[in-house]
């Protein structure tokens, strides 16, 4: 589904990706850990071109997306994305959140935007916040609804950027909820988070990423299990 | 036998109906006002968009329409903040306009294109002043660059710059006061005209000072009620 080869990323002198190659296939979960400062959002922010890669290329359903030619608006209707820091619209209702997208870009009518939004809303219990503003909503409640306003896109494949980092512990709970809920409905995911539980519970496949490189990939079982790379048998001796 | 100061008043203001010549002098500035506040924030809109399209491009992609309109926006701000107010006026009205009939609207183009100059920086500041993070997940979505400005983060910028378009709005509207120079009959012309006829200036440029002043402390007191409403809405 989206296959990257030999990216790399620098900010000035600073190499932040060194020459990651993955390849993610339909349907996978693929969560990305890893100490502060590995390179993993960048990653992630990458995938939907955030961030321009400095050399590299990322092919998402055949479309080599890294060309300047591509229409990019096209290729980031089809991957949703949720931030840390949720990034809803303060000066728009819930309901306008959700259907602003979907109307704009000519995938839907407002009515059916509308109706979408609502059934989406009831999937993740905040049914009576339609007409709400962001404001007025807890953080927990907040990244719920960044979730279906990505989902209102209907994207193929979703990319989680750190979703719980920003959360007071007691609303990671019912995010993470929704998420699992996604990952059982089949989505293809790519998540960055310091989650270990949900790492081992939903990931089809977990890559530790430290100094810019994925270090070592496996299975949640096996990574978690069986750690190889020194730097991982550090890093989870820390987190766990 | 000179006049006393309630006479000369008099004289001024309500002898032969005067009074209506300074309210039609206020209609005519405040018209003046109004139509060089639209060009100005139409101007200083597209300018400032412009140019934060322009730096906010992705990087290593270089689009050349996009550098050379960023280009001539960098001229326009620098000729017109770096001129005075009254030397472009002049400018307008006696060398590219010489031959028109009708100064007062070639004074309300100068103040317009003069205002866009600063209107630009002051939008250009808000549109920094939204988190970037409102813009990725506007662009993150698949929305366009321009419906993400236009939806998500001109609004936003609004409430930010409220204050400072308020007081660009009352600097013009005290700058046109300069469009006399040129012709252009507002409410200074008013003031001038009367005081030639009537050989007493005191009068006819103390009423004016004080009909500006009230008109600032009214548009003061307007801005605080909308910036209330707006933050009002925060709060919702």
């Amino acid at each position: 589904m989206i296959d990257v080869k030999n990216l790399s990323k620098s900010f000035g002198d600073h190499l932040v990706l060194n020459d990651i190659s993955q390849h993610i296939h339909p349907g996978e979960k693929v969560v990305v850990i890893g100490p502060s400062g590995s390179g993993k959002s960048t990653f992630l922010r990458c995938l939907n071109l955030l961030e321009t890669p400095t050399s590299g290329t990322i092919t998402f359903q055949g479309t080599v997306i890294t060309d300047p030619k591509v229409k990019i608006d096209q290729v980031r209707q089809q991957m949703g994305m949720v931030f840390q820091h949720f990034n809803l619209f303060p000066n728009m209702t819930i309901r306008k959140n959700i259907t602003l997208a979907p109307v704009r870009t000519g995938l839907m009518r407002q009515e059916e935007a509308d109706a979408q939004a609502d059934a989406l809303l009831q999937r993740v219990g905040l049914t009576d916040k339609a007409g709400a503003y962001p404001s007025q909503l807890s953080g927990g409640q907040k990244q719920r609804v960044a979730i279906v306003r990505a989902l209102a896109m209907k994207p193929q494949l979703m990319l989680f950027d750190e979703p719980t980092s920003a959360l007071d512990p007691e609303m990671v709970g019912e995010v993470l909820d929704v998420m699992k809920e996604l990952a059982r409905d089949g989505m293809t995911m790519v998540v960055v988070t310091h989650e270990m539980g949900f790492a081992r519970e939903v990931g089809s496949r977990v890559l530790f990423m430290a100094d810019g490189k994925v270090l070592e990939e496996a299975p949640p079982t096996e990574l978690f299990g069986n750690p190889q790379h020194p730097r991982l048998k550090d890093f989870l001796s820390k987190v766990l | 036998m000179k006049a006393t100061l309630p006479e000369r008043f008099y004289t001024a203001f309500l002898e032969g109906d005067r009074w209506k010549l300074y309210l039609q002098g206020v209609a005519s500035t405040l018209e003046l006002t109004v139509i060089a506040l639209i060009l100005g924030i139409l101007l200083g809109l597209v300018v400032a968009v412009i140019r934060t399209a322009h730096d906010q491009q992705r990087l290593g992609q270089h689009n050349p329409i996009l550098a050379l309109l960023n280009f001539l926006c960098k001229v326009y701000t620098t000729v017109i903040r770096g001129t005075p107010m009254m030397v472009q006026l002049l400018i307008w009205g006696f060398v590219i306009f010489k031959t028109s009939r009708n100064h007062t609207m070639v004074g309300a183009l100068g103040l317009g294109i003069n205002s866009g100059a600063y209107v630009a920086e002051i939008v250009r500041g808000g549109l920094m002043s939204v988190d970037i993070g409102q813009t990725e997940a506007g662009r993150s979505l698949g929305l366009n660059y321009l419906d993400t400005m236009r939806f998500i983060v001109i609004p936003q910028a609004f409430k930010n710059i409220l204050p400072s378009l308020a007081n660009e709005f009352i600097t013009l509207f005290k700058d046109t006061s300069l469009v006399q120079a040129i012709g252009g009959m507002e409410l200074v012309y008013y003031a001038q005209t009367i005081g030639g006829r009537t050989f007493d200036l005191m009068p006819p440029y103390i009423g004016i000072a004080l009909m500006y002043l009230l008109l600032v402390i009214l548009f003061t007191w307007l801005q605080g009620k909308l910036e209330r409403r707006l933050r009002e809405s925060d709060r919702r």
